[in-house]
């Protein structure tokens, strides 16, 4: 999907937990999800916490939509509690 | 077994000698012995085959009458008892393809009689009919003619023999996707340490199991985001609470598309992930973790984000092969452009 869109000239963020898979099928801006049934929440933070979590992920996400990446290269820190 | 192998040929009205387009309804027919291409057929086989019989069908009779067809055919073959079916080779033709798949197949399992074909690689027959029917790649065209039976020949032999006709690159026929045993007399610890091996030595080496590859597209952008119409993709099978588009929760091709709500996040109890593919109550229990409007929306009030699009489409990864994936996306991508959106954030469990 990411590379469909990188190919229309669409800049794409792919923000998921098995970064390896992405990495190997060729995206070229991957976010580290916070988790496979959560990517973008951790519902073991508190509901402020996680809010800022989610705030920091996605600004992460927007960013890397400004940059030319090289091939793959997450550049996010996993979220964590 | 003594005495050669006996073979049928299938052809038809064209290369059977009957006819051109005007006559590709003729009905089933048998002549003794190779016929038109039979002939070069016969002499890549040598004295080790013979063809005792042509089967010639018409390409319309085949495609319109298919039940009836392959009755009267598969009684014909049955009656000269062969040991093997060649069929065509039919290169990249539509028709005669498809019948050529359509009589091999039939031979093969309700007669118990191996077949084989020759067909260009892109022919859509080898999709249909490659798991049931050895299919030997050919060029595009019967200017190949010489070269495809003479590749064809010795598949046939060891078909005809029952002998086993090994693997696809070996037996000279395209994979069938079909997974064979084979004994070794090393585990399979032993051969994965000497392929380890092998490759740290820069030695070659050859994997059991090919791997697929995947083609490299140059990043898009970059673009100021603060300027940008973003879209949102979601894996996940994102939909409002209760389905109403029935999005199925596996191996699914649909993508589903709705309309973000206005406020400021995803309200809790209007959404619902329907993938099969993981733990769906905390993104049941707070839709932003998959869908994150939210912190979407605080970044589009700080001016970090231009507009978002107004609708999310939404996709549900679980079993889907990349064919069908492949397809969802382009028909993303051209809502997505056609709505002119400059950027876009995917996120997938």
């Amino acid at each position: 999907m990411a590379k469909e869109l990188e190919r229309a000239r669409i800049p794409a963020v792919l923000i998921c937990t098995m970064v390896s898979v992405a990495r190997a099928v060729g995206a070229n801006r991957v976010v580290p999800g916070s988790g496979i049934p959560h990517p973008c929440g951790n519902p073991d933070l508190s509901p402020e916490a996680e809010e800022r979590a989610r705030l920091s992920l996605v600004e992460q996400a927007v960013a890397l939509l400004a940059t030319v990446p090289e091939h793959g290269e997450p550049v996010a820190e996993t979220v964590a509690g | 077994m003594g005495g050669p192998v006996r073979v049928v040929h299938y052809l038809n009205q064209f290369f059977g000698q009957i006819g051109g387009e005007e006559r590709a309804g003729v009905a089933p027919n048998l002549r003794p012995g190779p016929v038109g291409p039979g002939l070069a057929l016969q002499a890549a086989l040598g004295k080790e085959a013979t063809i005792c019989a042509t089967v010639i069908c018409g390409d319309n009779y085949l495609a319109e009458r298919e039940r009836e067809a392959l009755a009267e055919i598969g009684r014909l073959v049955a009656q000269e008892k062969p040991d093997v079916l060649v069929a065509g080779p039919a290169f990249s033709s539509g028709r005669y393809g498809m019948a050529c798949g359509a009589v091999g197949s039939f031979v093969a399992r309700s007669l118990g009689i191996p077949a084989v074909t020759g067909l260009h690689p892109e022919n859509p027959a080898v999709g249909m009919y490659r798991k049931r029917v050895f299919i030997v790649p050919t060029g595009p065209t019967a200017a190949k003619m010489v070269d495809a039976v003479r590749a064809i020949a010795p598949l046939a032999l060891r078909l005809g023999r029952g002998e086993d006709p090994g693997a696809p690159e070996h037996g000279g026929y395209l994979p069938r996707g079909i997974r064979a045993h084979r004994w070794s007399d090393r585990s399979a610890a032993e051969r994965a340490a000497d392929l380890l091996l092998a490759r740290l030595a820069g030695a070659p080496f050859e994997s059991e199991v090919p791997l697929p590859t995947y083609d490299r597209v140059p990043p898009a952008g970059p673009v100021d985001p603060r300027a940008a119409l973003v879209g949102i993709v979601v894996e996940g099978g994102l939909v409002p609470a209760g389905n109403p588009d029935r999005l199925e929760s596996a191996r699914t091709g649909r993508v589903g598309l709705y309309s973000l709500p206005a406020g400021d996040r995803m309200p809790a109890g209007q959404y619902e992930a329907v993938s099969g593919g993981f733990d769906r109550r905390h993104v049941g229990a707070d839709p932003n973790r998959l869908l994150p409007l939210d912190a979407l929306r605080r970044l589009q009030w700080s001016g970090a984000i231009g507009r978002l699009y107004p609708h999310y489409h939404t996709v549900v990864g679980n079993g889907a092969d990349t064919a069908t994936v492949d397809q969802s996306a382009r028909e993303i991508v051209a809502a997505l452009r056609d709505a002119g959106v400059q950027a876009a954030i995917l996120t997938a469990t």
